[in-house]
């Protein structure tokens, strides 16, 4: 089938999906954007997290054809041209960063919770970020990350 | 040469930052744009997709096997079984050999890969893996490990028997520590399977290559040990195989035995087209060896004071069908079976057996995490008979320099215990919850309790990890470092083929060049086989040992430049500092640009480790660890009593790391290690029922979120260890070990329950 989806800002036609394939399956295999992590495919794990339409979603359990004529937002597209995301810069900086495999899931949702709450408390970032594993970091770096990223998208 | 889109590439280092400082991660950039190439991102025009047909059973027959249904899907271009692997047909690591590339009419444990299907889509692979044919002759599995000891000859899951190892260690006269002690505790004690769950799933990219060889991108921990036994199995020669790290999404152990390398180079070789692997979650549980699971029989007995005189302790290791690492393994859990105390007479008998439950290997911890559990579980006891404090009876029987441990080995650098005890002791507590916020219970948002049956507990844990391989063991790294000038400035490429696995070896790679080289741009190289043997990511040994063939080789690099300058200028005293290169007397005579010039200066430099001794067969005596290191934690947690749901309030953790390299890599690791800890001790473990794994997913294999894992409280010590570089002393391992026992005794502590068996389950804590 042929799927119609805006991914990143820009409008995309992929042809030759099967029906079984996920929206993740898309993105990696078919449109070279392999950001959006596979490492459970069941949803368990966030790591394949996207904006679907502005709202935050697992790639793996959304079907190709639901992103018909939708707007997707990965990983890839958070930074402006060479410019990080303060986001993706405070992952970095804060040493939430190991393996990284679970980075552009967790990104994708610390993004989103910052831009819903630009403050958010202890509690409110380990609730945003419970559905995304992280195997490396015991998730401190990770707290932190959050904290600095919110910091300096306050002062921008 | 062909290269897949989104190859592993060099990486430049950003900014400066040496030794002792914590520069960002050259690799942090990519991973955090989505653009870092792991294995399973992988991609090259025409390339097939592989797929495994593994065993549904436990131990089985095979009967028949037709794949003619496979090959009939239109889009299936090869389906492989063991006829046709092309060189020798058993592999392992360790020199063992004896595990099935694919299958041999039998069958060992469930998920033992039996076939192959490339096809060019991957769902179509997976469908034509369910059209093989196969008729099975189930048999009833071997499953206890107990009953394997009882009887090796009598439960034989492969020709080499039902016993992997029997390593017994033997000092002073049990006997005589019986009639010495005035109290005796016993304990039973069980540790279940723990899995790695690594979150990148193996995967990786084998492309036929011109030379009739093969080029081969992998997700591994350690690419020269799979070399050598992915050669022979396709035939091909050692230098026809052409490895490339492709980039890993975590190890942590289970990246150590191979997984899909033969598999995809025997597709590749037989399709002449590159071929993708890569599991999904359920085929990552059985495509990876887990932790041993282990039964554990201690008896303590002490003077009333609680001053520790004998110990008995056998302790089982069921390592699965195949050899894997279990040889070390049960050396790690025999002489480090009771951990960093001083007993005078002991006895411990270690056992690894064969069985067709999961296969077990490399777990980090290795070994020494189980007995842990055990003989951290048993001071607790030790102190109740006593009438002591936790702290108190740890105190009193802590090894420090000069102590000697029960592979009769005197420890020779400092292993300051008891004041790491007392440090922990006083750290300050967390305050009582918050209960206007019911997330800060147990059972958090589910709502469970608004306070009522909430128990709060405190326990402790320690822990005592070796470092770098063990009992005499050739241990080495090895490391390329090229200076020259690029650009106008001094750039210096280090090249090893040392696994970066998360854990920042290729940050602290250019530390230790900016240090050695006096300069700032460092570029690293990937990884691969073009360089020699780094050994393996595992053991907590590649800052000293990577680390260590890094300075060497930076070190050879330096003296020559400086033999250059040195003859130029006819001085005798200089050095690099600060992209110049300086004289002691005479301050900077030129920048480093200028004294190389056109000039390359590059050496390679192999980095050994001072050597091992093997354990004496009876006695289990021997030097048989290079470093030893310590780690402990106080673990603070509230209990809902009722309903037997744990939420750890805190964890705090001292750490004595010789050298801190780069904090903010350390403290990651101490985190995470003590997160995997913590997941062991209240939520994992791969549920086994008749050698069948019963929770292949993370629906129901539970790793710690970000609600599970506490805010910790690290102090890190740094007392140096003349022996290693920079003093250092490996670091990841450690608080894997101590954080489990620390909070299966705080849960104690809170319940009053005995708790003999990781992972605690709400039902034991309400039963």
């Amino acid at each position: 089938m042929r799927v119609n989806l805006t991914v990143n800002g820009s409008p995309a036609t992929v042809d030759d999906v099967w029906e079984g394939e996920s929206l993740l399956y898309v993105l990696r295999e078919r449109m070279g954007l392999p950001g959006s992590k596979n490492a459970c495919e069941q949803g368990e794990c966030g790591s394949c997290t996207v904006y679907l339409d502005g709202v935050p979603a697992c790639a793996c359990l959304v079907a190709a054809g639901q992103a018909e004529g939708r707007e997707v937002r990965t990983v890839e597209g958070l930074a402006e041209g060479d410019r990080l995301d303060a986001v993706q810069e405070a992952f970095v900086e804060a040493g939430a960063v190991q393996c990284g495999f679970c980075t552009p899931g967790l990104v994708v949702q610390s993004h989103d919770l910052i831009e819903r709450v630009p403050d958010p408390s202890d509690a409110e970032i380990r609730e945003a970020l419970a559905g995304n594993l992280c195997r490396c970091t015991g998730y401190e770096k990770i707290m932190d990350a959050v904290r600095l990223a919110a910091r300096r998208k306050a002062t921008r | 040469m062909a290269v897949p889109v989104k190859s592993p590439g060099r990486v430049a280092a950003p900014g400066g930052g040496g030794v002792g400082e914590s520069p960002l991660r050259p690799d942090g950039a990519l991973k955090v744009a989505g653009e870092f190439a792991y294995a399973s991102d992988l991609w090259m025009d025409g390339m097939l997709w592989g797929s495994t047909l593994r065993s549904p059973h436990a131990r089985a027959r095979i009967v028949a096997l037709n794949i003619g249904p496979a090959l009939a899907l239109p889009g299936v271009r090869a389906v492989l079984t063991s006829d046709d692997v092309p060189g020798k047909k058993y592999f392992g690591i360790d020199h063992t050999e004896d595990q099935p590339v694919l299958a041999i009419g039998e069958v060992r444990h469930q998920g033992e890969p039996v076939a192959l299907v490339a096809a060019d889509h991957p769902e179509t692979a997976r469908r034509a893996v369910e059209l093989i044919d196969v008729e099975w002759d189930v048999l009833e599995p071997i499953t206890d490990a107990r009953a394997v000891v009882a009887d090796p000859g009598l439960h034989r899951v492969q020709q080499r028997g039902g016993i992997v190892r029997y390593q017994p260690v033997r000092v002073g006269s049990v006997e005589r520590g019986r009639e010495e002690a005035e109290v005796v505790v016993t304990g039973d004690y069980e540790v279940g399977i723990q899995d790695q769950a690594f979150l990148g799933p193996e995967a990786g990219l084998a492309v036929p290559a011109e030379d009739g060889g093969l080029d081969l991108y992998v997700a591994t921990q350690w690419i020269h040990n799979d070399l050598k036994q992915i050669a022979p199995c396709l035939g091909l020669r050692d230098d026809q195989v052409h490895m490339t790290m492709a980039g890993v999404g975590g190890a942590f152990g289970g990246r150590e035995d191979l997984s899909m390398q033969i598999h995809a180079g025997m597709l590749a070789l037989h399709t002449g087209r590159p071929v993708k692997m890569s599991y999904n979650r359920y085929e990552s549980f059985f495509g990876h060896v887990h932790r041993h699971p282990a039964l554990m029989r201690y008896e303590y007995g002490a003077k009333r004071d609680g001053t520790l005189v004998y110990a008995d302790v056998e302790i089982i290791l069921d390592g699965g069908a195949y050899t894997s690492s279990t040889m070390n393994v049960v050396g790690n859990a025999a002489s480090l079976g009771v951990g960093p105390y001083e007993i005078p007479h002991i006895k411990i008998d270690a056992y690894g057996v064969y069985t067709n439950n999961p296969p077990c290997g490399a777990m980090r911890g290795f070994g020494a995490v189980q007995a842990c559990f055990a003989y951290e579980s048993m001071m607790d006891r030790l102190a109740e008979a006593c009438g002591i404090g936790p702290v108190e009876v740890r105190h009193r029987n802590a090894v420090a320099q000069g102590s000697v441990l029960a592979n009769g080995q005197v420890i020779d650098s400092p292993a300051p215990l008891a004041e790491m005890l007392e440090r922990l002791e006083a750290m300050p507590l967390p305050g009582v919850a918050d209960l206007t916020d019911l997330r800060n219970l147990p059972g958090g948002a589910s709502q469970t309790t608004h306070g009522e049956g909430v128990v709060r507990g405190i326990g402790y844990g320690v822990g005592l990890k070796n470092i770098c391989f063990s009992e005499g063991f050739d241990d080495l790294s090895t490391a390329r470092v090229r200076l020259e000038v690029i650009g106008g400035e001094p750039t210096a490429l280090v090249h090893t083929a040392a696994a970066e696995v998360g854990q920042g070896l290729v940050t602290l790679k250019a530390q230790i060049a900016r240090t050695e080289l006096g300069i700032e741009r460092v570029v690293i190289a990937p990884a691969d086989n073009r360089v020699g043997d780094a050994g393996s990511s595992s053991a907590s040994r590649q800052s000293y040992m990577t680390g260590g063939a890094v300075k060497t080789a930076c070190e050879a690099v330096r003296a020559r430049v400086l033999d250059l300058a040195g003859a130029r200028f006819g001085l005798d005293d200089l050095t690099l500092l600060g992209g110049s290169v300086v004289s002691r007397a005479q301050g900077a005579v030129a920048t480093l640009a200028e004294v190389l010039g056109d000039a390359v200066v590059e050496e390679t430099r192999e980095y050994h480790h001072r050597p091992t001794q093997p354990m004496d067969p009876a006695t289990g005596q021997g030097n048989s660890h290079t470093q030893l290191a310590l780690c402990v934690h106080r673990a603070v947690v509230d209990v809902d009593v009722d309903l037997g749901l744990v939420k750890v309030v805190e964890l705090a953790a001292v750490q004595d790391v010789g050298k801190i390299l780069n904090r903010l890599s350390l403290e990651g690791q101490i985190h995470g290690g003590s997160a995997q800890g913590l997941g062991l001790a209240v939520m994992e473990e791969i549920v086994v029922q008749d050698g069948l794994v019963r929770n292949p997913s993370f629906t129901d294999y539970l790793i710690p979120t970000i609600l599970d894992m506490p805010p910790m409280r690290l102090d890190i010590l740094e007392n140096p260890d003349p022996n290693a570089p920079y003093g250092l002393r490996g670091a990841g391992e450690p608080p894997t070990l101590s954080s489990t026992p620390a909070i299966v005794a705080a849960v104690r502590d809170a319940t009053g329950k005995a708790l003999t068996r990781v992972p605690v389950r709400p039902e034991h804590i309400v039963a």
